[in-house]
């Protein structure tokens, strides 16, 4: 009887709280905001163009009013010619988006700034690098997509998993050094894409929060694969006594990696889309060294174990087909937003697996940090750094 | 480094098998999506001029409102303003005009408001007319907000110069003074504000034209002004985003300039241009004499494009000798792009 009086008490002075709060906001509201002096200056007017689309003989920008105050499209000029466009007949409200299709005969190959007069005069302008006919979603852009993604993914996580007889006979002190290499890839990653998402988040004109997405998608992505580490972790307590830490930390490290393949997807789609393809197949090598030490990493905790031949290939496909699904995401979204949380959710993912592999570079002193797994980290950083070079080469 | 990291990305997808796929469904996704939805040409201006491959044009269909402005760039071209006439009593020929500045919201493209600073509510000012020895007297009313002066290219004194700390110096808001002066030399001239920041007070819009006649008039002709100039929209002092000549840029695209077959044209042409160093005028399919300045009476050249650097003017005379259509514009194509383009409309 008495709990429940108190039970109630507290609600009522909650509920109570919550309308004085109200009153008081809405109070502000009228009568606080009529003190404050008029916003002096022209309107503030933001657009961000979200996607292009490139048609023979048009070109269709969806843009995003990602500013305070209303922006009227009024003219466009693309390469300093005005052109004829329809929609965006209204203004855009805030959030609002409008597409609008320009009448103009561009040429495969060619750069062009399209710049967006407003009807206060203000020039909005977007680059298109290098345009290209914009792909169509249909069966056959879907199936290279996955061919793609296969690739750059599958492909090399699986070959550098046949590695694992090799692991085998290094010893554990071998082992220390080759997880010592795995983080010290995993982190040049991770800063890598934190900088390319910042990058990214930066021409989406920060509505949505801009950098502070890369940062959000991390940190959710990070609490996450946590969770899903404890969740498994208490359930190998129960069912596993034996246990099977090598398989989970396999896993987890798959995860990690599959996530950050997401974001490379996501970069060769938004890329394609925007029909950046022209490259050499000398790259190639760089980029195959790359990714078959994500296969490295996934079997590095398994040399202890003999897993049967498909758990390897599901940690392969774990690993490597998040490529394909960014390919997709990339190629047919093409959103700044959405692109800066993917790399995010791809460095929180990497991040937990570097704290998923730490315990196990630990050597028989109880030392992190000991000479092998130094040299390996600093190797690990290193060979990202000069495949990295490779690739401007 | 982010950027090398996706090319590296991309050049492996074009390998072997994955290249050829990449380029069959480019291919074939080009082909359906190519057809371009008709697109309605209609509106007040149904020139249909421009659009893809036929060149520049605004959103078709959309008009500037040239009465909400309070001018017609058609109307600009042939109002030459000769003034209030009287003779003074030595016989001389006395003309007054009063020209006022004022600040404008002008629409100068279809949906685009410039804050304009004006000589009587219009860009170009009016184009004053007179002879060679009048007395001129222009009453200038300043109700901008801003300081203006009215400084006249020609012969005069300093004090009647229009520039600060000279004569008036500086006309501030709600001020006036009456500039007064004889017009010499003949020619064509121009006169614009000359407060500083000077580039912004000139392309705002306060300049215009001013003609001096010879004593012996020119042969009769189908006279018109042109002012070739611009719009800085953003303001930030870097080449504009419009250009036009009278106003409102690709008007005379929308509405030719009208004009008879073998009738002299006379085109009193002014470079009024801020921001880009040099302006051109080029006509097809025919050529015209050019008086550099109209300050004689034999022309310089006989061509089909002449260029004015800042502040430059000249006359241009031509006849037509065919019907049909006939476009001027800037031989500087980004400008003739970015508006500064029209039609001639040669009749019998």
């Amino acid at each position: 009887m008495d709990g429940r009086t108190t039970r109630n008490r507290a609600w009522m002075s909650a509920v109570g709280a919550t309308l004085l709060l109200g009153a008081a906001l809405l109070l502000l509201a009228l009568v606080g905001g009529k003190t404050l002096p008029e916003r002096a200056g022209p309107p503030i007017e933001q657009l961000a163009v979200e996607r292009t689309e490139l048609v023979p003989g048009y070109i269709d920008v969806t843009v995003r009013n990602t500013g305070p105050d209303p922006v009227q499209v009024a003219q466009v000029f693309v390469n300093d010619a005005y052109v004829d466009l329809t929609g965006g007949e209204q203004p855009i409200p805030r959030l609002g988006t409008a597409m609008l299709r320009l009448d103009y005969p561009w040429q495969e190959g060619q750069p062009y700034l399209l710049s967006l007069l407003t009807s206060t005069g203000l020039v909005i302008e977007h680059e298109i690098p290098v345009a290209a006919t914009t792909p169509q979603a249909d069966a056959g852009f879907f199936s290279l997509m996955a061919l793609i993604g296969t690739y750059v993914g599958i492909i090399p996580v699986v070959l550098g998993m046949m590695f694992l007889p090799v692991l085998r006979r290094i010893g554990s002190r071998g082992i220390r050094v080759l997880l010592g290499l795995t983080v010290g890839l995993l982190a040049f990653l991770a800063i890598d894409a934190s900088i390319e998402g910042v990058e990214v988040s930066e021409s989406g004109g920060g509505a949505f929060g801009g950098p502070a997405l890369v940062v959000l998608g991390a940190v959710l992505a990070f609490l996450a694969l946590t969770a899903l580490d404890r969740y498994l972790g208490s359930r190998r307590t129960v069912n596993d006594a034996q246990g099977s830490s090598g398989i989970r930390l396999a896993v987890m490290i798959a995860i990690g990696i599959g996530l950050h393949n997401l974001g490379e997807g996501l970069a060769i789609g938004a890329a394609y889309a925007v029909g950046e393809l022209a490259l050499g197949t000398a790259l190639v090598v760089g980029f195959t060294i790359q990714n078959t030490t994500e296969g490295l990493a996934v079997v590095a905790p398994l040399t202890e174990r003999r897993p049967p031949l498909l758990q390897l290939l599901g940690l392969g496909l774990l690993a490597g087909a998040p490529a394909i699904l960014g390919a997709l995401i990339g190629a047919s979204v093409n959103n700044a937003e959405l692109s800066a949380f993917l790399l995010g959710i791809g460095v929180g993912a990497i991040a937990q697996v570097i704290i998923q592999i730490a315990p196990s570079l630990r050597d028989g002193a109880e030392r992190f940090l000991s000479p092998a797994t130094i040299g390996g980290i600093a190797a690990g950083l290193l060979t990202m750094y000069v495949t990295g070079l490779l690739v401007t080469a | 480094m982010a950027e090398s990291r996706r090319q590296f990305l991309l050049g492996s997808a074009l390998l072997g098998t994955a290249g050829a796929a990449a380029l069959g469904a480019r291919a074939a996704s080009a082909a359906p999506s190519a057809a371009p939805p008709a697109t309605e040409t209609g509106g007040v201006h149904s020139g249909g001029h421009g659009g893809g491959v036929a060149g520049p044009t605004f959103r078709k269909g959309a008009v500037v409102d040239h009465a909400a402005n309070g001018f017609d760039p058609t109307a600009l071209l042939r109002d030459f303003d000769y003034g209030r006439v009287s003779r003074l009593p030595d016989g001389r020929v006395l003309r007054e005009w009063v020209v006022a500045a004022a600040d404008l919201d002008l629409e100068i493209a279809p949906g685009v408001r410039y804050p304009a600073w004006t000589f009587n509510g219009r860009i170009p000012g009016p184009t004053l007319r007179c002879q060679e020895g009048d007395l001129l007297r222009v009453q200038f009313v300043n109700t901008s907000a801003h300081p203006h002066t009215m400084h006249f290219h020609g012969i005069h004194p300093a004090e009647m110069d229009g520039i600060p700390d000279t004569g008036p110096g500086v006309i501030p808001s709600g001020g006036s003074f009456v500039y007064e002066f004889d017009a010499q030399p003949f020619g064509v001239h121009l006169y614009h504000c000359h407060v500083g920041p000077l580039a912004e007070h000139i392309a705002r819009g306060l300049y215009g034209t001013f003609i001096v006649d010879p004593p012996a008039p020119r042969p009769p002709a189908d006279e018109m002004v042109m002012v070739m100039h611009g719009y800085n929209t953003t303001f930030d002092g870097e080449g504009n985003q419009l250009y036009a000549v009278n106003g409102i840029p690709f008007h005379y695209m929308h509405e030719p300039v009208r004009v008879k077959r073998g009738e002299l044209v006379r085109i009193y042409l002014v470079n009024a241009l801020e921001y880009d160093p040099i302006n051109t005028f080029h006509l097809h399919g025919n050529f015209f004499d050019y008086y550099p300045t109209g300050t004689r009476l034999e022309p310089s050249e006989y061509t089909d494009t002449i260029m004015q650097a800042q502040g430059q003017r000249g006359i241009c005379e031509v006849r037509f000798p065919y019907p049909g259509r006939y476009m001027f514009h800037a031989h500087k194509t980004e400008f003739a792009e970015l508006g500064w383009m029209g039609f001639f409309e040669v009749t019998d």
